[in-house]
């Protein structure tokens, strides 16, 4: 007699979009499993088209509400690296301290509200305050301090209206800026704290044989420049970054699956960006993380949680440096003229690699767009995932196993509105 | 006594605007004191069955089986409100709505075949009854507290139809059309954002949609008084709002004289 078992989860809580899961075992050998999203498409790359360059940031914002600066940075540099366009200076530092904003608080919402629940076994962060609400009380303000940060730089928290090809729409005083000083001061300590806590909860066991990809820089753990690298030797330019991965449309999911060239799956996000660029933190929140036993490379996913709080941290003092040695530049934004040619940006979203590409006519107008987010580049990893947590978990009832490959997807802290919206694909699949 | 229940609901759409709810860091958990949260995926695994005595609904309708979904929701509670502009307007993916969509789904997917997708972006209200629209993309979270609070207390919510014009004013704002030449949605565009853009500097691009009652033709007018091509004019009145029926007008209007006049 065979033993067949089905989990399914048609909607997935706690991740930002729609996806679902479906993992089937027969006679204890597992014989599918799925992540699928099922999110609608909406078809960003082909309205860009015929539109002006200048509208890309604000338009881009719109694929995600949690990360929307990283749509607006990866669009900007484009646009900059296809007109010849360079932003140094008080500029440069700017949107920098605008990204540290954006990672702070989405790390800190994914961290507090969407997956501790998950190692102290709560349904959500709201159930989990009923127990510990001084300890979601510290997220919320975390969460909050980053929101701060793109409040005053962008504008406001969710969709930046201050962003623009070039610079910015208004420069924030140094006095305006200080005034961010004392919160971020806390927040120094509450990141760290962070680390502490979620350091001690009990991670399930999982090493996995990832290839990290991520942006590498001579001087500064990466947001904005840089370039792509891998642990498995790939060094290339962001210009190069066709040649290197591809994307394919599966029948599954209305996102695409990326994977580098003739090697398969790869792994983008906070694990990938700590293991190749741990040297780059500052000393403070290399300590801390040595304190709570993280080895300078994770390759257990479950720990991801763990160096979400360490980047936190990082984003904090990264915040208070560049507000300390600012000084406020004459100019918003950095004057240039459009002219026909193709760009590609590509910065570390919360979630890990964001890459665009745009062809721009001689009037300005797009001629041809490309967006691969991070989720759509883990998608084919958060499954390998998923394949090998099942194995050694399959002697668990079906409500546990289906909480534990849950918590295995939102390690990645998925973003399935992201993901869905791709590009012109080159390669297909059966 | 039993907490009133809330539900949260996701359609085509970017999240910004649930996230508003969770971005009340002061104010969610003496929410969550008083509101039990009982289907709110993106929050909680938990989901209590329904009915739900307020539903929140963001995003576009897009596919043919969210066209049923939305009806199954709305038969789940008394009290149902849009939130955000591709909940009450169709949203940017709504620029679909003036091309072919077989065309937009050959131009981003290899096998078009997998893709369920209708030829339309359109709001909510279009397939079921609506309690109550808030607009913004994103919408603005006070306003979302509010329209929360008036709803448990049974009165109508206190929010301003009026335009952003009237915020600039209130904040002693210098216009940006009159004092920088800075073409400016803000006459048109309703309430809602504090007047953001002009305080930044920039011209308002339209997040809360149409005013009530706007003169969209008279700002068009003076936007190409200003040097405004008519095709920037399609442009400004297409994005977030585009499906909105006075921006969509105004499009269509500008886009005829585009025709006529063969020129950008």
């Amino acid at each position: 007699m065979t033993n067949a078992r089905e989990i399914s989860v048609e909607y997935l809580a706690r991740v930002e979009g729609e996806g679902s899961m479906r993992v089937k075992v027969v006679d204890d050998q597992i014989e599918d499993v799925e992540f699928s999203i099922f999110e609608p498409p909406r078809f960003f790359e082909a309205f860009l088209r015929g539109r002006l360059h200048t509208e890309a940031p604000d338009i881009t914002a719109r694929i995600c509400g949690i990360c929307p600066v990283a749509y607006q940075m990866s669009s900007v540099h484009a646009m900059e690296n296809a007109f010849g366009v360079t932003v140094g200076g008080p500029l440069r530092e700017l949107r920098r301290l605008l990204y540290c904003g954006e990672w702070i608080e989405s790390h800190a919402l994914h961290i507090y509200l969407l997956h501790a629940p998950d190692f102290l076994g709560y349904e959500s962060g709201i159930h989990m305050a009923a127990d510990h609400r001084e300890i979601v009380e510290q997220g919320l303000r975390l969460k909050k301090s980053g929101n701060s940060v793109v409040g005053l730089v962008g504008g406001r928290e969710i969709h930046p209206i201050n962003v623009r090809v070039g610079g910015f729409y208004r420069v924030p005083t140094k006095r305006e800026l200080e005034a961010l000083v004392p919160e971020l001061e806390w927040a120094k300590d509450a990141a760290a704290e962070t680390i502490r806590f979620v350091g001690g909860f009990t991670f399930p066991d999982a090493d996995m044989d990832f290839e990290f990809v991520s942006l590498s820089h001579p001087d500064e753990y990466p947001f904005n420049e840089g370039r792509i690298v891998s642990s498995k030797g790939l060094d290339l330019s962001i210009a190069e970054y066709n040649d290197y991965f591809v994307e394919e449309h599966v029948k599954r999911s209305n996102a695409l699956h990326s994977r580098i060239r003739e090697r398969g799956a790869y792994h983008v996000g906070p694990l990938a960006r700590y293991a190749l660029n741990f040297e780059k933190l500052t000393p403070f929140a290399q300590d801390v993380a040595q304190e709570v036993g993280l080895d300078p490379v994770v390759t257990n996913p479950f720990k991801s949680i763990v160096v979400r709080a360490v980047e936190t941290l990082y984003a904090v003092e990264e915040s208070l440096r560049i507000i300390d040695s600012y000084e406020q530049p004459e100019d918003p934004y950095v004057a240039y003229t459009a002219v026909e040619g193709e760009g590609h940006g590509a910065t570390e979203a919360p979630r890990g690699l964001l890459y665009h590409r745009y062809r721009v006519h001689g009037d300005g107008r797009i001629a041809d767009a490309q967006i691969v987010p991070p989720t759509a580049q883990n998608q084919l990893t958060i499954e390998s995932d998923l394949r090998i947590v099942l194995e050694r978990h399959l002697d668990l009832p079906d409500d546990k196993l289906s909480w534990v490959l849950e918590q295995s997807i939102r390690n990645y802290d998925p973003c399935i509105s992201c993901a869905t919206h791709f590009l012109d694909l080159t390669v297909e699949r059966d | 006594m039993a907490l009133p229940t809330l539900a949260v609901h996701k359609f085509a759409s970017c999240d910004g605007c649930q996230l508003s709810l969770l971005d009340l860091e002061d104010e969610l958990l003496a929410v969550a004191g008083v509101v039990q949260i009982a289907n709110f995926m993106e929050a909680s695994r938990e989901v209590l069955p329904p009915p739900y005595d307020v539903t929140l609904v963001e995003g576009s309708i897009t596919t043919a089986h969210d066209a049923e979904r939305i009806k199954q929701i709305r038969e789940e509670t008394p009290v149902l409100i849009t939130i955000g502009a591709c909940a009450t307007a169709g949203g940017i993916q709504a620029l679909r709505n003036w091309k072919d969509v077989d065309d937009f789904t050959r131009y981003v997917y290899a096998h078009p075949d997998y893709i369920d997708t209708l030829r339309t972006s359109r709001p909510i209200a279009d397939y079921v009854q609506v309690d109550f629209e808030l607009r913004g993309c994103p919408i603005s979270k006070q306003q979302l507290f509010e329209v929360l609070v008036a709803f448990l207390q049974g009165r109508r919510p206190n929010i301003p139809t009026y335009s952003v014009c009237v915020e600039c004013k209130l904040k002693g704002n210098p216009c940006v059309m009159v004092s920088h030449g800075t073409p400016c949605l803000g006459p048109v565009t309703q309430a809602g954002c504090e007047a953001l853009c002009p305080t930044y500097h920039r011209g308002c691009f339209g997040c809360f949609g149409p005013m009530e009652s706007p003169n969209t033709a008279a700002l068009a007018d003076q936007w190409g008084v200003m040097g405004a091509s008519d095709r920037g004019l399609v442009d400004a009145f297409r994005s977030f709002n585009a499906w909105s029926e006075a921006f969509r007008t105004e499009s269509d209007r500008r886009e005829a004289a585009v025709e006529i006049g063969g020129v950008q």
